[in-house]
């Protein structure tokens, strides 16, 4: 047995548990084995599970608010008793805060930041990135299996697997928290950065908070989340969980559009394996445009103005 | 109070990676090795911190080589008062966290400090599994901590927001952004950090579940495609066309 954790939110199946449903349905094909599901959160799935794989979906009641602590238990019971060899989860919030509790737990190995598998040797072998996006590494495992965190974003979900799935739902019967929750304070509205597959980065070149108008305009016509470089998020021009980089956030979107940012390494480590990026900078040597698919060297107050207008007209017309 | 801070050994940001014909070891030629940069900036001197503000002991743990030494170093400038060294070179997370856990087992630390990741494996693993084998609570990316008799209030990183928790100590946290300023060793502290005590320690056996077997580098990137800055409407194309997102 596979189990994996699938997270929803807000009613809605993470993206981020669908990747770990992918890489769990490909890992079952390969060894044989099935596939289940343990949904926590707020919610039933809103997509069907069995479409990404899923042969068994356990739906658990009153999930919403778990302590990492209390998910680890609930992890380690449900893998106990499904002699369950591999646990997969995100490498989200949730993964980073309870991956290691729970292999230390169940005695099985670790492997987080997982982007793909190979298992034509028939032994599997997770691939996971390292050194800030600038390599990867392939580990095997032992017979035991392992705990496998993959990173968010690093896996394209893939449907129309066409699994028949049985739904059930189990109530939590949680041990008692070590951790006691005062607050949660959720960021409204758009897609949460980390998560976001398309993402518009602005840095210093704007020159001023005021300026940002036209960056939130890009971001709406492209469905983007906004980010942003850490000098800004430094000045407060902009709020730090908008801050990508090393000492910010690490994404890794399909597309990201960098707007007067230099590209310092230490920007570059945070953003480097996004699909595509798109560099709009005056400074023709500015590093970033080495790392770019695509480049506009111009002034950005006359460019991206003109590309939102465009933009809107494009899709005016189709 | 009695702290403990697990400190690592990472190549610089800047460092060129490349690795042997084997696949299996990084060319360290040419690379500079730091203090792992979430380890000094944020778990470290946050540690210092509650030292200055409670009174008590910061511990720095390091589970690696003798050449490790440098940034250990580093750690007792900044303000560490002792150093330990678990003399091996861990073949992975579990090595480091099973160490660390052995050590830290009898020495009654209120709070054991990590960075967020360390910035080559990037895998946020050893705090979680250090809690996991201690049995204690764990925050990770924890981006504010106050400390009242016993009891930890923290500010950490939650799916889609932050949450505020109240812990009751002994505990485990990885330190993110916001948790304090980086701090600059000065003369004295790198005179004094000579005189500190840096113990050796010999590790026990620890038992791997995972093998490395290949590094691998990224396909090297096409050169970037430049457009001028009057063809915008070949910039739209670009988002319709090949990135297909409008």
């Amino acid at each position: 047995m596979i189990l994996v954790l699938t997270e929803i939110f807000h009613q809605q199946i993470k993206r981020t548990s669908l990747e770990s449903l992918t890489l769990a349905a490909q890992l079952a094909k390969a060894t044989g084995s099935k596939v289940k599901a343990l949904c926590i959160g707020d919610g039933t799935p809103s997509v069907d599970l069995g479409d990404y794989g899923a042969d068994e979906v356990v739906v658990i009641n009153d999930s919403a608010l778990l302590e990492n602590d209390q998910l680890c238990d609930l992890i380690c019971r449900t893998a106990t008793r499904d002699n369950a060899s591999y646990v997969i989860l995100s490498l989200n919030s949730t993964g980073k805060s309870t991956a290691g509790l729970v292999a230390a737990k169940l005695n099985k190995g670790l492997i987080s930041g997982v982007t793909g598998m190979n298992t034509d040797s028939g032994n599997p072998l997770f691939k996971k990135n390292v050194f800030s996006g600038k390599a990867s590494a392939w580990y095997s495992v032992d017979q035991h299996g392992a705990v496998v965190a993959t990173l968010p974003n690093g896996i394209s979900p893939v449907s129309g697997q066409g699994k028949q799935t049985s739904l059930s739902t189990s109530n939590s019967e949680c041990v008692t928290s070590k951790i006691k929750r005062l607050e949660r304070r959720l960021q409204a509205g758009k897609t949460p950065l980390a998560e976001a597959s398309v993402v518009v980065s602005a840095g210093r070149g704007m020159k001023d908070p005021s300026n940002w108008g036209m960056i939130e305009e890009l971001s709406d016509i492209l469905g983007a989340t906004t980010a942003c470089s850490r000098p800004v998020a430094d000045a407060g021009w902009r709020p730090h969980h908008e801050h990508v980089g090393q000492t910010g956030l690490a994404i890794r979107p399909n597309v990201y559009v960098a707007i007067g940012i230099s590209g310092a390494i230490q920007h570059l480590a945070g953003v480097n394996n996004s699909r595509k990026i798109i560099v709009i900078n005056k400074d023709p040597e500015a590093p970033f445009f080495k790392a770019a698919d695509y480049g506009v060297c111009g002034d950005l107050f006359e460019i991206v103005p003109k590309l939102n207008e465009a933009l809107k007209n494009f899709k005016s017309k189709s | 109070m009695n702290l403990l801070v697990c400190i690592s050994k990472t190549p610089d940001t800047t460092s060129k990676i490349a690795f042997d014909a084997s696949g299996k070891k990084l060319l360290e030629d040419g690379v500079q090795f730091i203090l792992n940069p979430y380890d000094e900036w944020y778990a470290l001197v946050r540690a210092i911190e509650l030292k200055e503000q409670f009174g008590g002991q910061v511990d720095v743990i390091h589970v690696g080589e003798a050449s490790s030494e440098m940034i250990i170093r580093k750690a007792l400038a900044i303000g560490a008062d002792a150093a330990y060294r678990v003399d091996m070179t861990p073949a992975g997370s579990w090595d480091t966290a099973s160490q660390i856990a052995a050590f830290a087992k009898t020495r009654n630390y209120d709070l054991i400090f990590l960075g967020k990741e360390t910035i080559d494996y990037n895998g946020s693993e050893v705090g979680s599994m250090l809690a996991g084998i201690l049995d204690l609570p764990y925050i990770a990316y924890a981006s504010k901590l106050t400390i009242n008799g016993q009891i930890a209030t923290l500010e950490s990183e939650i799916e889609g927001g932050i949450a505020v928790s109240e812990v009751n100590l002994p505990m485990v946290l990885s330190c993110a952004k916001g948790m304090a300023e980086q701090r600059i060793p000065n003369m004295m502290g790198i005179m004094n950090a000579k005189k500190k005590p840096l113990e050796v320690v010999s590790p026990t056996d620890v038992h791997q579940h995972i093998r490395l077997e290949r590094f691998e580098l990224p396909p090297a990137k096409s050169s970037v495609t430049m457009i001028a800055p009057d063809d915008i409407d070949k910039l739209v194309d670009i988002f319709h066309s090949d990135l297909k997102i409008i």
